[in-house]
């Protein structure tokens, strides 16, 4: 992938991570809306760098360079809060000091501003996560299925550019993690975004169906 | 935002530095002559010849010094064997929430609280009065016995449970449970495997708190007053008496007097140093001899048991000093009052409306900016990703460590040259200067253990840095905010010397006025003034307690 791609999507070009002198990502790649790309390795391999990269989390210790367009436009550029990258990490992360409704109301864009619209939005996003009317509910005291289905909920609902999902279905028992697999990746394409996924299960890269990056020992990096 | 939370950090070192170093100037300058307000111009040595020439100089300062490494010695031995025989187990659960509370009862009402029992006319003889056939009052000196063994008694009462909660917040740093299997499957006892193995580390996170006990404890003037040797007092009594003396001349031997105070402590610092080496070396070479003690379980229950009279000694003067409150006629050896009384209320109350509200507003505005001020801190610190690491700790020590008397002094000297009217302003700033590190100390914990994934995903959700410190990690930590501020609040209402100094008298606090009435034997009015002193702090803890139970009465996860 070259400078100044202009096509719809997600673009890494000589996207380079490093800790000191290893070199954790290097990595270029495209990925159109719709599509997911894998990026697989062991634990303590340095994949989520990636994401924390692009999504402007990366701890300054780390050395980076490359680059990273949506649509044509320079994320690295933007600030943290202005770049819109959707995460989902392996933990459901619910505010816990606010209700189900308050969760999905934070992540409303602000322009939409009345307060009717706001509402109708997260009843209507509830109800397609099969959680009709569970707006005043106490996110402590929802299932782990169901709280999933709230976060995916709340990063859907503020219209991400892009999603980064870091290992979302590490931590559920194996029926479920089968579930909000189909449900994460029906609702990503449904949505047409562009999607990285890091994780270090096979079944995650197959189920994602797109391409997939290996690091670590067996894969890349290479220089 | 950036810039905010940056310049919080520049205000909050100024505040710790600043006023240490202008106050101490503010002291050097008169000790060696030079005070132009008071008409001292030229600089020579004559302050130091009238200090040392006043009688019983050297027993005031060899008593300050002894002072402050005893009760150190005492309540860091205390500490060391109760943690190393208990660590982990129920026993130190129970005795911690014992002694938790016992942070905030202020000094001067524990040390009031200690001389209602230990006195001749005292709960103790009472309690064994009719054992001893004791009809009267035994002529004895205490409180103020010359060796000052009361005032130590007092100050271990308080110093314990510090270094102690000190010791418990540097605990999770280190593997607790696989050293106590590995040294018990070595055959060592428990003190002795812990000791060997982690008391090293512990010790070095917690050393600074130490230093600050020695310093608080060669330097106290509350509690040696109201439990120290009278004729002569320790050197810090002294120069309290000389600090508002009158006749202005007095001010140049009293700082003359702060010069060897500082070096009083500075003394105890390096001996205590010394004394760290020569126990690391002891233990060394027990560790490396193999010395196992495997039989502690006497030592064990005897470092609970002192641990426990400690706590309920504070508990019992509570009690004491609440009963006296409402006393009618006591006569000696009553077990309880004839009548009970709300008189000593009543009376008392028109004239403790004015050192109330002094006290309540001085803590809420020293408090308040200590919180901001930490939080902007913790902020910077957030996004940065860097902490200050173990200068920044000095340095917020540093007020605590420097004795309050040498550099209080000095501020208000310069306060007075500068002619201002700002008294307030003035009391809530010197305020600040305590009740900052406490604050920092008690919030920086609990505010970088929050998870910060919370805010990468509100930040990923589109919401800028300030909206996300206030809808996520303020709300999220609500209650070691609140905890951090009764803390400080605590911290406001317990300050005497500082008070005393920059009040000038035309400002009082509770705290002063009660610590005023240690001269007088009035138990009632004492047990008024202490009582209150103490119900302030418990009051603002029981709000920090039960105010985030009351927000977040539907959230499960924010209950602990």
């Amino acid at each position: 992938m070259r400078h100044g791609d202009n096509r719809s999507g997600l673009s890494l070009s000589n996207v380079v991570i490093r800790l000191g002198s290893d070199t954790l990502i290097d990595l270029s790649a495209h990925v159109s809306s719709g599509d997911v790309l894998t990026v697989m390795g062991p634990s303590g391999s340095g994949k989520s760098t990636l994401l924390s990269f692009i999504g402007g989390f990366l701890d300054p210790v780390f050395e980076t360079a490359g680059e990273v367009t949506i649509d044509g436009v320079d994320l690295l550029a933007l600030p943290p809060e202005a770049r819109r990258a959707g995460i989902l990490f392996q933990d459901p992360l619910l505010f816990p000091h606010m209700s189900v409704g308050a969760n999905i109301a934070f992540a409303i864009p602000a322009d939409v501003k009345d307060r009717r619209a706001r509402r109708h939005i997260a009843a209507c996003i509830l109800a397609e996560m099969d959680l009709a009317g569970f707006e005043k509910r106490d996110p402590a005291t929802l299932s782990g299925g169901q709280k999933a289905r709230v976060a995916l909920a709340r990063v859907l609902v503020s219209r991400p550019r892009l999603l980064l999902l870091d290992e979302p279905f590490s931590k559920l028992d194996t029926e479920l993690r089968a579930q909000m697999r189909s449900l994460v990746f029906a609702k990503v394409r449904d949505a047409d975004l562009p999607v990285i996924l890091v994780t270090h299960d096979e079944a995650d890269a197959k189920a994602a169906g797109g391409v997939v990056h290996r690091i670590g020992p067996g894969g890349q990096p290479h220089a | 935002m950036a810039r905010l939370a940056g310049s919080a950090v520049v205000v909050t070192l100024a505040l710790l530095v600043l006023p240490i170093t202008f106050g101490l100037l503010g002291t050097l300058l008169p000790a060696f002559g030079y005070l132009p307000a008071l008409g001292g111009h030229s600089f020579g040595l004559d302050a130091f010849a009238s200090l040392f020439a006043a009688p019983g100089l050297i027993d005031a300062t060899i008593l300050s010094f002894m002072t402050g490494l005893v009760t150190t010695a005492l309540s860091l031995t205390a500490t060391l064997l109760f943690i190393a025989g208990f660590a982990g187990t129920p026993t130190m659960s129970r005795l911690q929430h014992l002694l938790s509370p016992l942070l905030a009862v202020p000094h001067a009402a524990a040390a009031f609280g200690l001389a209602f029992l230990i006195a001749p006319s005292g709960y103790l003889v009472r309690l064994a009065a009719p054992i001893l056939g004791i009809a009267r009052p035994p002529d004895i000196l205490i409180p103020h016995d010359p060796m000052g063994l009361a005032m130590i008694a007092g100050l271990v009462l308080k110093e314990t449970p510090f270094l102690f909660l000190v010791t418990l917040a540097a605990l999770p740093q280190i593997d607790l449970v696989p050293a106590r299997r590995l040294a018990a499957s070595f055959g060592y006892g428990r003190i002795a495997g812990f000791t060997y193995l982690l008391w090293p580390a512990l010790y070095r996170q917690i050393r600074f708190a130490v230093y600050a006990v020695i310093a608080y404890s060669t330097s106290v003037v509350d509690v040696a007053l109201i439990l120290g040797p009278n004729l002569p007092g320790t050197l810090a009594t002294r120069l309290v008496q000389w600090m508002s003396d009158p006749d202005l001349t007095f001010r140049f031997m009293a700082s003359a007097g702060a010069v060897v105070q500082l070096a009083v402590t500075l003394a105890a610092l390096v001996v205590w140093y010394a004394l760290e080496r020569c126990c690391a070396a002891l233990l060394r070479l027990s560790r490396d001899r193999g010395c196992r003690f495997a039989r502690d379980a006497a030592l064990r229950q005897f470092s609970a048991v002192v641990i426990g009279i400690l706590g309920s000694t504070v508990f019992a003067g509570l009690i004491l000093l609440a009963v006296w409150s409402v006393a009618g006629l006591w006569q000696f050896p009553d077990l309880l009052p004839r009548d009970f009384t709300i008189r000593s209320w009543t009376r008392a109350l028109p004239r403790m409306i004015d050192p109330l509200v002094t006290t309540l507003v001085t803590g809420f505005f020293s408090t308040l900016t200590a919180i901001l001020l930490t939080v902007g801190c913790l902020e910077r610190e957030n996004q940065t990703g860097r902490t200050g690491g173990e200068r920044s700790l000095f340095i917020l020590y540093l007020p605590l460590i420097v004795p309050q008397i040498t550099f209080v002094f000095g501020l208000q000297l310069l306060f007075i040259g500068s002619g201002s009217q700002h008294r307030y302003a003035a009391l809530v700033l010197v305020h600040l200067v305590f009740v900052l590190p406490y604050v920092f100390l008690s919030l920086a914990d609990p505010w970088r253990a929050l998870d910060r994934r919370y805010e990468i995903i509100a930040t990923a959700l589109g919401r800028s840095r300030l909206i996300v410190l206030f809808t996520i990690r303020l709300p999220m930590l609500i209650r070691p905010i609140l905890t951090a501020s009764a803390v400080g609040f605590g911290v406001s209402v317990g300050q005497y010397l500082p008070t005393l100094l920059i009040g000038e008298g035309r400002l009082q606090t509770i705290t002063t006025e009660a610590v005023a009435l240690a001269s007088g034997n009035n138990r009632r009015v004492i047990g008024v003034y202490a009582l209150l002193q103490t119900l302030l702090p418990l009051i603002a803890f029981s709000l920090a307690a039960f105010l985030p139970a009351l927000l977040h009465r539907n959230r499960r996860d924010m209950r602990v």
